[in-house]
């Protein structure tokens, strides 16, 4: 099939074009790329992606104002409807912030900025997002924020474990994330946010490709329904 | 009508910059500090009309955090 992608660019977004080439490699359709500004999404999108960056240099907080501009108000509404939105790195800040995601995403417990690559464990393959993983299965995908230090209170956790919408936990600690929590999925599993950048793990050059399944399952998804 | 927002991390939420800025004064030689907590300050002017609600709905839907954070709104004689 082809893929009707958008990649979300904000004012200081500085990962969007490598979620755009991840995209059209995996999909072979080139994502359509959208401005913070519009208040309105392509038609009949099949994905939706907000990339990683420093949206209005994280003022206020990383993502809260991003997740009050004008696109995001159509973003949300797409989510409300069933459209796949991943949120990577300031894209999951977006989305806590938003609200489309439960929790926050709070400056790395050891202060500082980690740029690196960090084993993942899947904890969910079942999701749009995960199935072509193995539940268990360790993967290397980059880490690179100052501000991934997740945090939910205990009950929201306790329903976000039970329900299973921990999508992938780290294997080691990274940034001080309250249950090693790396990605999460909204209620009915088509918002994923994680702080880890599969799009940039896709094609061996990159030095891995562990990100690759992550779109794959998406597309193999929406492909079979 | 000058408006002061204080904004601050709720009990129980790890503050690492909090944290750091301890360790700092540590470092300078201040002895008995028991724990630091960062917070913001935002100082507003707003329109006397502007209501009470109104002000309450800014802090909620985007100067705080309310999953994390928690404000209290200081209204500042002119």
């Amino acid at each position: 099939m082809s893929l009707r992608s958008a990649v979300i660019t904000f004012p200081g977004s500085n990962c969007d074009r490598d979620m755009a080439v991840a995209l059209e490699a995996v999909s072979g359709t080139p994502a359509i790329r959208v401005w913070h500004g519009d208040a309105t999404l392509p038609e009949r999108l099949d994905f939706i992606a907000l990339p990683g960056g420093f949206s209005y240099g994280d003022y206020l907080r990383c993502g809260a104002i991003a997740s009050r501009s004008p696109v995001m108000r159509a973003v949300i509404e797409a989510a409300g409807r069933g459209v796949p939105v991943l949120g990577v790195c300031n894209g999951f800040q977006v989305l806590t912030e938003s609200g489309l995601l439960p929790g926050a995403l709070m400056r790395n417990a050891g202060i500082t900025f980690v740029c690196r690559n960090a084993r993942l464990v899947v904890e969910n393959d079942s999701a749009l997002f995960t199935s072509a993983y193995a539940k268990g299965q360790h993967l290397s995908i980059p880490v690179a924020h100052h501000d991934g230090n997740y945090f939910a209170d205990d009950a929201t956790l306790d329903r976000l474990e039970g329900d299973g919408r921990i999508a992938f936990r780290y294997a080691e600690t990274i940034n001080g994330s309250v249950r090693d929590i790396a990605g999460i999925l909204n209620e009915k599993g088509n918002v994923l946010g994680m702080m880890p950048h599969p799009e940039r793990a896709i094609d061996p050059a990159h030095g891995g490709t562990d990100g690759r399944a992550l779109f794959e399952s998406a597309l193999n998804t929406l492909a079979s329904a | 009508m000058k408006i002061r927002v204080h904004v601050s991390l709720k009990n129980g939420v790890l503050d690492p910059q909090g944290r750091a800025i301890h360790h700092a004064l540590e470092g300078l030689g201040f002895s008995g500090v028991n724990d630091v907590r960062a917070g913001r300050l935002f100082e507003l002017d707003v329109d006397d009309s502007v209501s009470d609600d109104a002000l309450d709905d800014m802090c909620r839907k985007l100067l705080a955090n309310m999953v994390i954070e928690n404000y209290r709104i200081e209204k500042v004689a002119a």
